[in-house]
């Protein structure tokens, strides 16, 4: 259900750029206005975001330390898993940020007869994970030859590694399929895996979908239908320069689509569950150093509380204490 | 209360989620896996709102009218004081990698036992009033209101959470759902909404320095009963000080351990170590309790709760401190007990004045784990040890939740624990270290009315002792925590009968050797040592003395 409501949704939207350029001619609208505000709202709603998260205070110093804490000088200490010292939290942090550790290390259970559980290691998320980002993040620098002229050299190979598959006379940009195969995955593990669907809400799927239907859309353009390429490093060279001077209606529907749905996917991310890319490093369980009683940690809004202090306990205890022969301050 | 169902019956657990969609299906109160509610007079206590006489069965929870308000507008405040909090409710992309790491859930299957749908008990709340998109989206969004049925949810399932941390472990952004049970009960307490099995111990332990509710005669007087215990062992008699000025360093152990077997054999075991020391220590009788049950309350509580240790330490004039082997005890100590109370300035950084050693990992809190302490002793060859004192036990260790994933002691009790027993075995990789499986029972829920509860949310870790026992004969499972040497014996009788529960300074104690001691027949629980054959005469004087013990303890329960 959740899955079909989202599904519909990114094809309204789909449908809303067809018909926006096919039978209303808003080129202009769908070409420079909504790509601007979608950028906009993007950047303005991820600041907003993560300020209000960095400006949260950090009461407690909670790592979740995940290995020997450093101690005695001859006990070895777990430098990333449970580091004491800022270059512990930074590898600790990369490691989480690059490599998706902790994800890593994923495990899965099994209940047999006996009853007898048994774990073993499962790395798939792990991996449909790593592919998904990586792939998105190279897909997003190789659109960066769009906006410069000349294009950076880091970009042409880029292309050359990404691009070693041949396939035909058609040289196939590895990233782009790597994505879709990777965000199939990763619905598909939604819809079969039953606990994940029970936990999925409409808000896992449709950012699913939406990045499918990115990814579609520009593989179609890229290797499918024919587009007016210099018109469109035309126009996006413009919207870079703020000065858009091309006749966008040279410019096919599918690109419009394609773009639309990029749009889309930048509005969205602030209001999504997609800013996690920010929150993961501002999580205090992994961005901390586990040295809480070697530094004092300052929580800045400590206040003083109501305590029974030592003077009323003895006040309710005076003659039981000496009878038992402990001292008092009082006599 | 309700018959628990036998071991093989309860281990027939069906992981399949229900048709309906978790926000529909509504919550049912099953017996056996909730706790009585809070009393009046314990709220009174410690001055907490809605003190009144309720049940967590009955229809009407008694709430003040704007219950509502006060729930959400509490919400709000902790959003703006809690960078986790904020953070956890934002950036769950509900992948389900902590799905099956819980225990409860491991136990239960009930769905709403997998972190992540717990943690959404409370964010589609947070999603319905605190965000854009759950506010015109409603239910698309994962948004939902704050009803009556949804409270009640929250309290059932907020108290089916051991704030163990296993969940954080394997999340890719570290969400810890610990930290917004923890929110949740801050919450739920607004509206006088605990257990009795945690508003009790907190009231006890704001009067009387315990959760035990142990006056100051009872403190002493039960270590005087240990005494007499060490001295028909060891022909040796201690004679430790209460509440004195000018001892070098203040010893802080959970109540329990003060209380009830196990727990008492690992404070015996500390009083014959610091003896053999000569170490200048003292008991407090007003800093009674190292635990805090405040935690499992609100941070206010807690705080107001831990206060009690540096405020004795300042007033007898201590150096630095050693607490005692506890779980949920050293989180606190370790990751809160400075930011709240501190800084400890009136303190000297710890020093053990036996092999010199600076304590620098504590050089701001001045507060030693005992293990830690222990462990230096040993590796400095400062203790005389005789390891085959436990040769008749096949030990593996039990980490707690606390201690692993919100500290890190992994290795010194191990090291003590191989330095004073011969065989020692792990269990499987996936259930010991930073990946250990709570005892069931953590976070105040070793209550008697939550028993199954408590027997599923303990299966992952029985059945890895299990194995163990398959594997190696293990028939003892020690620990560095007074809730599990609590909370695991019935565990342990449950899923893997013949398991014995210990705790590390037991076993240092039984292969200490002391000086002037005479030669022991028996360990500290009187049960003859490995090669001593026991007469018929001894052995029904221990099981007398065991029986004289229990109806003692009984008598100052009741
Ligand atoms: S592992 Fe983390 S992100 Fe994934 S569902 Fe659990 S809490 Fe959410
Ligand atoms: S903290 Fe522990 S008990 Fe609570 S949800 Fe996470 S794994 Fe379960």
């Amino acid at each position: 259900m959740n899955a079909l409501l989202s599904l519909v949704a990114v094809i309204v939207l789909i449908l809303i750029a067809f018909i926006g350029i096919k039978v209303a001619s808003l080129h202009f609208l769908f070409g420079v206005v909504i790509p601007y505000a979608a950028i906009a709202t993007f950047l303005i709603g991820v600041i907003y975001r993560v300020v209000k998260w960095g400006r949260t205070p950090v009461p407690f110093r909670i790592p979740t330390t995940c290995g020997q804490q450093k101690s005695l000088p001859w006990i070895k200490q777990s430098k990333l898993d449970n580091p004491s010292s800022t270059s512990g939290v930074i590898g600790r942090m990369l490691l989480e940020v690059f490599l998706f550790r902790s994800l890593f290390s994923n495990t899965k259970f099994e209940l047999k007869e006996g009853p007898k559980i048994a774990y073993g290691s499962t790395k798939w998320l792990w991996l449909g994970g790593l592919a998904f980002h990586w792939s998105f993040f190279v897909v997003l620098v190789r659109h960066v030859r769009l906006f410069t002229e000349p294009v950076p050299s880091f970009l042409h190979s880029i292309e050359v590694l990404d691009g070693f598959l041949q396939v035909g006379a058609l040289g196939v940009l590895i990233s782009g399929v790597v994505l879709l195969l990777a965000v199939t995955y990763l619905f598909l593990r939604r819809v079969f895996i039953p606990e994940v669907r029970y936990i999925s809400l409409a808000a896992d799927y449709f950012p699913l979908f939406l990045i499918m239907s990115v990814a579609l859309s520009g593989i179609l353009m890229r290797y499918f239908l024919r587009v007016d390429l210099v018109s469109i490093k035309e126009l996006t060279m413009g919207l870079a320069s703020f000065s858009v001077a091309v006749s966008l209606e040279k410019i096919s529907v599918i690109f419009y689509i394609h773009l639309f749905l990029v749009s889309a996917l930048f509005a969205y991310i602030p209001f999504s569950k997609i800013m996690h890319m920010g929150g993961v490093f501002l999580s205090p369980t992994r961005n901390l150093a586990n040295n809480s009683r070697m530094e004092r940690h300052i929580n800045p809004w400590n206040y003083p509380v109501k305590v029974h202090t030592y003077e009323e306990y003895e006040d309710d205890f005076r003659e039981i204490m000496k009878d038992a022969g402990i001292p008092v301050e009082k006599e | 209360m309700s018959k628990t169902p036998k071991a093989d019956e309860l281990s027939k657990i069906d992981y399949m989620p229900p048709k309906s969609g978790w926000m529909d299906t509504p919550v049912e109160f099953k017996q056996g896996f909730w706790c009585y509610g809070s009393k009046a007079k314990s709220l009174e206590t410690v001055g907490f709102p809605n003190p009144r006489q309720w049940s967590p069965a009955d229809e009407d929870w008694k709430l003040p009218e704007n219950w509502q308000e006060i729930v959400l507008k509490g919400f709000k405040e902790r959003l703006d004081k809690y960078r986790s909090f904020k953070v956890f409710m934002d950036i769950c992309v509900r992948c389900g990698a902590c799905a099956d790491k819980c225990h409860f859930f491991i136990g239960s299957g009930d769905p709403k036992n997998m972190p992540v749908l717990r943690a959404e008990l409370l964010r589609s709340v947070y999603r319905g009033n605190f965000t854009k998109a759950g506010k015109i989206l409603g239910k698309l969004a994962g948004a939902r209101e704050l009803t009556y049925p949804v409270l009640k949810e929250w309290w059932y399932y907020f108290f089916q959470c051991t704030e163990c941390r296993r969940c954080s472990v394997f999340c890719p952004y570290g969400i810890d759902t610990a930290e917004i049970t923890m929110m949740a009960r801050e919450l739920l307490n607004l509206l006088g909404l605990n257990t009795d099995w945690i508003s009790g111990p907190a009231a006890n332990c704001y009067m009387k320095g315990n959760h035990l509710g142990l006056e100051p005669h009872a403190i002493t007087g039960n270590i005087e009963y240990m005494l007499d215990d060490i001295e028909s062992i060891t022909g040796i008699r201690i004679k430790p000080t209460f509440n004195r000025k000018g001892a070098e360093i203040l010893f802080v152990v959970p109540s329990g351990d003060l209380f009830a077997d196990p727990g008492t054999y690992t404070t015996m075991g500390e009083l014959m170590l610091f003896h053999e020391l000569g170490l200048d220590y003292t008991w407090s009788t007003y800093a009674s309790e190292g635990g805090n049950f405040g935690f499992f309350t609100s941070n206010e509580m807690a705080k107001r709760l831990n206060s009690k240790i540096y405020a004795e330490a300042k007033r007898l004039g201590v150096k630095w401190i050693i607490g005692g082997e506890c779980g949920h005890m050293w989180r606190v100590l370790h990751q809160y007990m400075d930011t709240w109370n501190g800084p400890a300035d009136f303190l000297e950084a710890p020093k053990s004045p036996i092999t010199g050693t600076v304590f620098e990992n504590a050089k701001s809190t001045k507060m030693v784990h005992i293990a830690e302490f222990t462990a230096d002793l040993i590796r400095h060859g400062k203790l005389k040890l005789d390891p085959r004192r436990n040769d008749h036990l096949k030990v593996t260790f039990h980490d707690s939740c606390n201690t692993s994933r919100g500290m890190g002691i992994l290795e010194e009790p191990r090291y003590i624990i191989k330095n004073v027993c011969s065989h020692f075995y792990e269990m499987d990789e996936n259930t010991i270290r930073e990946k250990t499986f709570c005892c069931g029972s953590g976070s105040g829920l070793n209550a008697s009315e939550n028993i199954e509860l408590r027997m599923r949310g303990g299966l992952p870790r029985a059945n890895a002792v299990k194995d163990v026992v398959e594997k190696y004969g293990v028939n003892m499972l020690a620990n560095i925590c007074a809730i599990d040497r609590a909370a695991l014996p019935p565990l342990m009788d449950y899923w893997v009968p013949g398991v014995g529960v210990t705790g590390v300074h037991e076993l240092v104690a039984n292969a200490l050797v002391m000086k002037g001691e005479k030669e022991r027949t028996t360990n500290l629980r009187g049960e003859p040592l490995p090669g001593v054959v026991e007469t018929r005469e001894e052995r029904r004087k221990r099981e007398d003395r065991r029986k004289e013990v229990g109806r003692r303890r009984k008598r100052e329960e009741g």
